[in-house]
């Protein structure tokens, strides 16, 4: 942020300077213009395709308004919100929601920590093992839910037979992963795991590539041992990019849809909050209930964004200077 | 020999990590090259009911010939439009934006660069219910355009986000250097500009075509039948009869759709880590 810093010291001095002061405020005036010019369409496509149907939402959701009789609709201020928070189907969403976000988002920091830390000391196959692990990233989310499915359910699955020979015959391999909630969850959780690790660990490889190599090894001449050096001295030092990774991968669990909808559908209590406002806005068609739930899902993000960046003191800009 | 033996026990340590990425890949090709029989039929399979012991490509004939044509080449065609036009006018808006905010000073700056962030974490299901409602409206639900809108929210922020930290990265003195050497702006700006911008510009295409390419929620719930994109498809398969599963389609038409967007992996695996992590971590 030098730059800005100069123009207005720029600005300053030359307000004493009136000759200097013509050339130097055109000269900024057009950059300004220009800079406008450039930047603005993008801006304004951004707004219009995103704000504006948020704020169309915020609308919807004060009417009590169903797609199938829409003679009926009607201006209930804030009955959808009322009803939506005191429903305890909206609660078990939430709930769901959380533990999937908590419980993949610590897996996915201690796994991916692991894969950065070799991919970053890795001699032999270095290239192919970076290569590999991109893989999961490009795969389609629905691609990677129907996997697990078929890999986990009892007739076409292979997993119940592997566990079935790796356990001597102790696991029965008629087990139903899908017949309850947990051992569902587990499932849905393992295929969001498998799909988004790779970007966990590529955003913590790039924060261990700026450790400086020098204060480990004087840690190492000191007599520290490697757990002790991981814990001192690299991952402080690598903070920012933990926090980072941590803000990104939490906003983007929270709003999870692709990998339950594929392997349950909403049955045996997997329901997330997403998949709630969808079920009520298309299969119900009650937009203003739907356009209410949507407005509470986008609140719950902005807490949980809000929370984080201040709980890390991240500026999530910072790298963008 | 230490460092010998923390190389040995590196590359074991990276066994597992390439299985545990690999498998799920592997399976779904294994189950798409099943049989009906071998897929309802365990005898049929090796290594635990993995790998088929005779391959069949029946389930590839099923989707691009045979009963689920209809539903999987049209889908595979509104995938490759709506993604490639989304990402065109998310690049092409996305560069213009990168290139003033990376040499240009100009007032709400960083507020672009927030908005971009911001956006790019909005829960995408909270458009849907808006845009279900206006799209019915406006007669473009169920359209290709009515997906393309939206697919715009999800590239155009990313892509500003992506571009203007490669854009930071490049050397724009060389172009007044060449200037001075006597080249004039219009050559300056091609021998001396667009090669140092292009990199970053086909990085950001690539994983602004990804991202439209994984949607599932605005697809699955903002078009019916006939404008349908690959993922909202794979889950409206259905079987020969209502008796049999469509397990073997599905997974043939994931492996149809997951072979182009590995090989833009594997060749351009570099480029694309840099564009992920770059103006994420340096802070």
């Amino acid at each position: 942020m030098s730059t800005v810093a100069e123009t207005t010291t720029g600005e300053r001095s030359s307000a004493r300077r009136s000759e200097k002061k013509a050339g130097l405020s055109d000269r900024t005036r057009g950059e300004r213009r220009l800079g406008w010019k450039l930047a603005g369409p993008a801006f304004i496509v951004m707004l219009l395709v995103t704000f504006y149907p948020i704020a169309y939402a915020l609308y919807l959701s004060l009417f009590n308004y169903r797609l199938t009789d829409p003679a009926a609709r009607k201006f209930v201020w804030f009955q959808n919100y009322i009803t939506s928070l005191s429903d305890p189907l909206f609660w078990k969403a939430t709930g769901i929601t959380a533990f999937i976000t908590i419980v993949t988002l610590i897996v996915e920091l201690i796994f991916g920590m692991a894969i950065a830390m070799v991919m970053n000391k890795i001699v032999l196959p270095r290239k192919t093992l970076r290569t590999v692990v991109l893989i999961p990233y490009s795969i389609i989310t629905v691609v990677s839910a129907f996997s697990w499915l078929y890999a986990f359910k009892f007739d076409t699955g292979f997993f119940n037979h592997w566990l079935h020979f790796l356990s001597f015959g102790a696991f029965d391999p008629t087990y139903n992963w899908f017949g309850g909630t947990w051992s569902s969850l587990t499932i849905i959780c393992l295929s969001e795991i498998w799909k988004t690790t790779p970007f966990m660990s590529l955003l913590l490889l790039a924060g261990l590539a700026q450790v400086d190599r020098s204060m480990e090894e004087a840690a190492e001449v000191d007599g520290a041992s490697w757990w002790q050096r991981q814990v001192k001295v690299v991952f402080p030092s690598m903070k920012a990019a933990i926090m980072v990774a941590v803000v990104f991968r939490a906003l983007d669990a929270f709003r999870i849809y692709d990998n339950p909808f594929i392997m349950t559908g909403g049955a045996n209590n997997t329901n997330t909050l997403s998949m709630l406002v969808g079920q009520t806005t298309v299969s119900q068609a009650e937009i203003g209930m739907g356009s209410a739930l949507a407005v509470l899902l986008f609140v719950f993000v902005l807490i949980i964004a809000a929370g984080l960046v201040r709980l890390f003191k991240v500026d999530l800009t910072g790298g963008n200077k | 020999m230490e460092t010998n033996k923390t190389k040995w026990g590196l590359a074991g340590a990276s066994v597992p990590i390439m299985l545990w990425t690999l498998i799920p890949i592997v399976w779904i090709v294994a189950t798409s090259l099943k049989s009906t029989t071998a897929l309802a039929d365990q005898q049929q399979n090796v290594f635990g009911n993995f790998w088929p012991k005779s391959i069949s490509w029946d389930n590839y004939s099923l989707i691009f010939t045979g009963g689920a044509k209809d539903l999987f080449v049209p889908a595979l065609w509104h995938s490759i439009v709506v993604c490639l036009v989304a990402t065109l006018i998310s690049v092409v808006l996305a560069t213009f934006c990168a290139y003033a905010i990376a040499r240009l000073d100009f007032p709400g700056k960083k507020a672009i660069l927030i908005t971009a962030l911001t956006v790019s974490f909005f829960p995408v299901i909270a458009m849907v219910t808006p845009l279900f409602n206006l799209w019915r409206i406006l007669h473009l639900f169920d359209t290709l355009p009515g997906l393309i809108i939206p697919y715009i929210t999800l590239t155009l922020p990313l892509s500003i986000w992506i571009l203007s930290a490669f854009f930071q990265q490049i050397p724009w003195e060389m172009e007044q250097a060449a200037q001075v050497d006597g080249a004039s702006s219009w050559q300056a700006f091609v021998k001396v500009v667009a090669p140092l911008a292009a990199p970053g510009v086909f990085t950001t295409a690539i994983i602004a075509f990804f991202t439209a390419w994984n949607d599932f929620v605005f697809s699955s719930n903002l078009t019916a039948a006939r404008a349908q994109t690959v993922p909202a498809a794979l889950n409206s398969f259905t079987g020969a009869s209502q008796f049999t599963q469509p397990t073997g389609a599905i997974c043939a038409a994931a492996v149809v759709v997951t072979i182009p967007v590995v090989i833009l992996v594997l060749l351009f695996q570099r480029r694309i880590v840099a564009g992920l992590t770059s103006g994420a971590v340096k802070g």
